[in-house]
């Protein structure tokens, strides 16, 4: 009998426990959903004195319009673009400079290792006036050169491969060098192919990170309309009298939806990648 | 899942026939490699963040304006930012964000991670659920924001229709800029350490915790005694990583409100993006971002230090 009202008791708790759960989903979710629902309303429908989900029609057109009242295109052009090098500098430098670290021996590799983790302490906002200036200098204030390529050397990458690398077993590797693989052979033929989870989580957050980035391209892009990324392109309705709320909620899922794709395409990578490579703090 | 660099790496492939005197030349020509291996990023790194910081600190002994002509200032730039009240204002500004900020993630992050324990189904949708707002760029979580904390917007009509009570001008009032930006950061970034914890506590090993439970230890004491200790290396990472990122908020009072009313919401970031490309004073700008780096530091050394005494790493 005491067992009887213990399962009942259990079942109970349970059953709030989830109700809780998905309350808490729903409130966490709200934000998104009210942006959804936002960029299928008509413009006067988007302030109401009610709260409503849904205006008085699904207004699918706002997402073409978007790209009319502002160059969408372009900016989401100019963000592929921009991400897509960018990422593809940071996996093939990183995975180049992991490697050495941990497969090469050569003197004084611990001692710049640390260096190389010591750049990570730097924060962006410290790097932005000299960057600022070294652009000046360069001539790519205002270029693709400048969005892509000062943050695409980051000791993070070299990081996170160099520990999955050294997971890899060495002897893999050396039964290839036997055979009369070169280091160069061994890489690209062995190690690159085995790290292939690895270099997904990289890519994923580097090409994440590419596609959200801002304070940089606020500073550096002068030209918004010919070179601006998205997020640019939506912090320019900011300040505008009268703002087209629905539009802006449109080109915002647009902004999101890439990445909500990414993470939910590769959710189990991630999770995954993160506790591989050391991440989750243990 | 610490690494130790010293013992994992790989025994070298000896020549062939040539054993004693093998080590040398393999060790040499391995150097070689190495050197086209590391020369991507070693050149990167030195051109775009090694230079950088020091020319920064360079840059903040000048009076330096975009364009035109370059002074040396010393240390007056520094001297400068002390008595400038609007830099004394955006550091409280700042400080404040981070004191009532990362506790809430934490807290909020950790318990949704212990509550959604092992035994509930359907965690790893909520894990992915809480990491989306993480992974969506910065500017468009807080578009959304805006538009929920607008007058008339979903917060304000939501008030009035169910409570009859006009909701406060969020993003216009002194008293409520800096919560709202509080609420809408939370809500965006716990779920990076919302995945860290559930990671960790997927390690403490459900053995133990129903021992304890059979020798009568109720659900705060299995979290103190059993969960806590083995949990705390992450919680000292999430900690640190949530507070070095927090000092560097930005996009989110950038966008909210602009650093107001007045400069009640400033940061230390917006200040520099203010003094560098709005007034165009490259040296104090320079100075400031030295200043958020030196507290930076300081905070992340302390965390260090302080670790010893509460983070259990053998357990």
């Amino acid at each position: 009998m005491t067992s009887d009202t213990g399962t009942v008791a259990r079942k109970v708790r349970s059953g709030v426990s989830h109700t809780l759960l998905i309350i808490v989903a729903i409130v966490f979710l709200g934000p998104l959903l009210y942006a959804v629902a936002t960029s299928l309303k008509p413009a006067d429908e988007v302030f109401t004195p009610t709260p409503h989900l849904f205006g008085s029609e699904l207004r699918w057109q706002n997402y073409a319009d978007a790209f009319t009242f502002a160059p969408f295109g372009r900016y989401f052009l100019n963000s592929l673009f921009v991400a897509i090098a960018g990422t593809a500098v940071v996996v093939a430098a990183s995975s180049l400079s992991a490697y050495a670290f941990a497969r090469l021996r050569f003197r004084g590799r611990e001692q710049l290792f640390v260096l190389f983790l010591g750049t990570l302490m730097v924060p962006q906002e410290v790097l932005i006036v000299p960057m600022y200036w070294l652009m000046q200098s360069l001539g790519w204030v205002d270029s693709y050169w400048a969005l892509i390529l000062p943050w695409a050397f980051t000791a993070f990458g070299t990081f996170l491969l160099r520990q999955f690398f050294l997971t890899i077993p060495a002897e893999l590797e050396e039964a290839a060098r036997v055979d009369g693989c070169g280091p160069f052979g061994t890489f690209f033929r062995i190690m690159l192919p085995l790290a292939r989870p690895a270099l997904a989580v990289l890519t994923v957050f580097t090409f994440i990170s590419f596609w959200g980035s801002f304070l940089w391209p606020l500073i550096i892009i002068n030209s918004v309309e010919d070179k601006g990324t998205v997020p640019l392109g939506l912090a320019q309705f900011i300040g505008q009298q009268g703002t087209q709320w629905n539009l802006m909620m449109a080109a915002s899922v647009l902004a999101m939806l890439p990445t909500v794709l990414l993470v939910i395409l590769l959710q189990k990578h991630l999770v995954r990648g993160l506790l591989v490579t050391g991440l989750g703090g243990r | 899942m610490a690494t130790d660099t010293t013992t994992v790496a790989s025994p070298r492939d000896v020549p062939p026939g040539g054993a004693p005197a093998g080590r040398r030349p393999a060790l040499r020509r391995d150097g070689r490699f190495a050197g086209i291996f590391l020369a991507p990023s070693l050149v990167g790194l030195a051109l775009f963040t090694m230079f950088p910081t020091a020319m920064a600190l360079g840059i903040s002994l000048f009076d330096w304006p975009v364009f035109g002509e370059r002074k040396f200032l010393g240390w007056d730039n520094y001297s400068h930012l002390l008595n400038d009240p609007v830099f004394r204002r955006v550091v409280l500004n700042t400080a404040l964000f981070v004191v009532l900020y990362v506790p809430l993630n934490v807290v909020v992050s950790l318990g949704l991670a212990v509550w959604l324990g092992p035994a509930i189904k359907g965690r790893q949708a909520f894990r992915v659920l809480f990491f989306i707002p993480v992974m969506t760029p910065m500017v468009a979580n807080v578009m959304v924001w805006r538009l929920l904390f607008q007058p008339d917007g979903l917060l304000d009509s939501g008030m009035q229709s169910w409570f009859g009570i006009d909701a406060p001008n969020f993003l216009g009032s002194s008293n409520w800029a800096m919560p709202a930006i509080v609420a809408m950061s939370v809500w965006q970034g716990f779920g990076y350490n919302f995945l860290v914890f559930s990671a960790a506590l997927d390690q403490v090993p459900q053995s133990q915790l129903d021992s304890a439970s059979i020798d009568g230890a109720g659900p705060l004491q299995r979290f103190r005694y059993i969960t806590w200790p083995m949990i705390t290396p992450s919680i000292f990472f999430a900690t640190t990583m949530t507070l070095i990122t927090s000092f560097q908020v930005f996009a989110q009072p950038f966008i909210l409100t602009q650093g107001g009313p007045g400069v009640s919401t400033q940061t230390i970031v917006m200040y520099v993006y203010n003094q560098g490309w709005q007034f165009l004073t490259m040296g104090l700008a320079s100075a400031a971002g030295w200043v958020l780096f030196v507290i930076i530091m300081g905070i992340t050394a302390i965390q260090f230090i302080g670790q010893k005494r509460w983070v259990h790493y053998d357990v």
